[in-house]
């Protein structure tokens, strides 16, 4: 039943911006996890469309320090569905307080197959043409990475604007890869409601992605990259539930022509608390 | 496979261990102490000086109750007055906070108390963090009666 606990414990209603590739500076709150699940299809010329989706379980370990964990997998079209790998990521507030520019440092160590296809980032020369070898030849490459994000976010006036830089590194004989993300939301609605309501436009975020790579230690440039333009949109409802929908659609050639994500999360409170209870401590 | 279950099994017990070792973390940052109200006084002057928009606004004062409830209650408890378990914040309604100026409340929400456990808040709109302020202004201190609910 302890175990249980977490899917009855009170939901909170949360305030998540609608970025499926972007992070802002808003780290979770200590003691509560988030648990979500995101879905993404896209086509491919010259392959198979494909749908991609994953779950996280995100942690807030204290108010400057986010753990999170990844289960990825994937269905392509007329060949088959993998499991793909999972992802351990932590984000680090390293300033105290507010500044017009916030700081948040991001690892993250990946272990994932070549057909992993989550799109989660977009790095190096990750191109459409790389997602059309087969599930059966592209699972059995595993990948050991590193990731490292400088996710930079500032608020103002409801406004978010966030820009991460990002760098990763495959941990075998590979070059460092490096890419960006950027993305702009804001509230429908600044007030806030004196009553509960689940279609007030405070609930409602709106927003815009671009992400994209930039090459490699050995060519650092946008020749034989791929980027993306992605509108999006979050609901916020005050059961504690809040969906996600972004249409995304390739800048290029070397990009998907189109992506449509979508996803669902629920934050639940005093997580840390029950697991502290399994392990015998006292509330 | 057996070296994805060995990879899985350590990050599963890393991340275990990681959010055993915060809890011990937050436990101890979160004791109750004289200083606990010690941010108050950090706010800068311009800050303190601000006053609320919704000061005589009772809608504020509504809205502000359900913000409350849904991002603050968890640590300060749902009468303000302190919060219980491992993420348990200082009470509300006591004087230091019941006394403090509008302008201070709202500092110390957009910007946290993030070493001792608060997170920041200005992902909440400027005008839902001022009816969160009309919302504990209007609690009084331990020894009143917390405000009928709307």
């Amino acid at each position: 039943m302890v175990l249980l606990s977490p899917f009855f414990a009170r939901p909170l209603s949360a305030q998540e911006n609608p970025y499926f590739v972007t992070y802002d500076h808003y780290l979770e709150e200590p003691g509560n996890l988030e648990i979500e699940y995101f879905s993404t299809f896209a086509t491919e010329r010259g392959g198979n469309n494909f749908h991609s989706y994953w779950t996280e379980f995100e942690y807030g370990a204290t108010a400057w320090w986010t753990t999170e964990f990844y289960l990825d997998a994937q269905t392509t079209f007329q060949d088959s569905t993998v499991f793909t790998g999972f992802k351990w990521e932590n984000r680090f507030r390293p300033l105290k307080r507010e500044h017009l520019i916030n700081p948040i440092l991001y690892v993250e160590y990946e272990n994932i197959n070549r057909a992993d296809k989550t799109l989660k980032e977009v790095v190096g020369h990750d191109v459409e043409e790389d997602f059309r070898e087969a599930n059966g030849d592209a699972r059995r490459d595993i990948e050991h990475e590193v990731e490292l994000k400088l996710l930079l976010s500032s608020t103002a006036k409801g406004w978010n604007f966030s820009e991460n830089i990002i760098a990763e590194k495959n941990l075998s004989n590979a070059p460092w890869e490096f890419g960006y993300a950027a993305g702009v939301s804001r509230p429908l609605s600044l007030g806030a409601s004196a009553k509960r309501c689940n279609f007030c436009r405070q609930n409602f975020v709106a927003g815009l992605e671009m992400y994209g790579g930039l090459g490699d230690r050995h060519s650092f440039s946008l020749h034989h990259t791929s980027h993306y333009l992605a509108p999006a949109l979050a609901w916020n409802m005050p059961s504690g539930w809040t969906l996600r929908l972004s249409p995304g659609f390739g800048l290029n050639d070397n990009s998907h022509k189109f992506l449509l994500r979508w996803g669902v999360s629920r934050e639940i409170d005093g997580f840390g608390d029950m697991v502290r209870r399994l392990f015998g401590g006292r509330s | 496979m057996k070296v994805v279950l060995a990879a899985m099994c350590i990050c599963g017990i890393l991340l275990l261990a990681s959010v055993l070792l915060a809890n011990g973390q937050n436990e101890k940052k979160t004791a109750p102490s004289g200083d606990v109200y010690a941010e108050l006084g950090k706010a800068p002057e311009k800050a303190r000086l601000r006053a609320n928009p919704f000061e005589n606004d009772a809608k504020a004062m509504a809205a502000g109750r359900l913000l409350y409830e849904d991002h603050c209650a968890e640590c300060h408890g749902g009468n303000a007055e302190g919060g219980k378990g491992r993420t348990k914040g200082p009470s509300l309604r006591a004087p230091e906070v019941q006394n403090a100026p509008p302008g201070t409340l709202f500092w110390v929400l957009t910007n946290g108390v993030v070493r001792k456990g608060m997170p920041v808040w200005s992902r909440l709109p400027e005008p839902q963090r001022w009816a969160l302020v009309r919302y504990i202004k209007s609690l009084g201190t331990a020894e009143d009666p917390p405000p009928p609910k709307p």
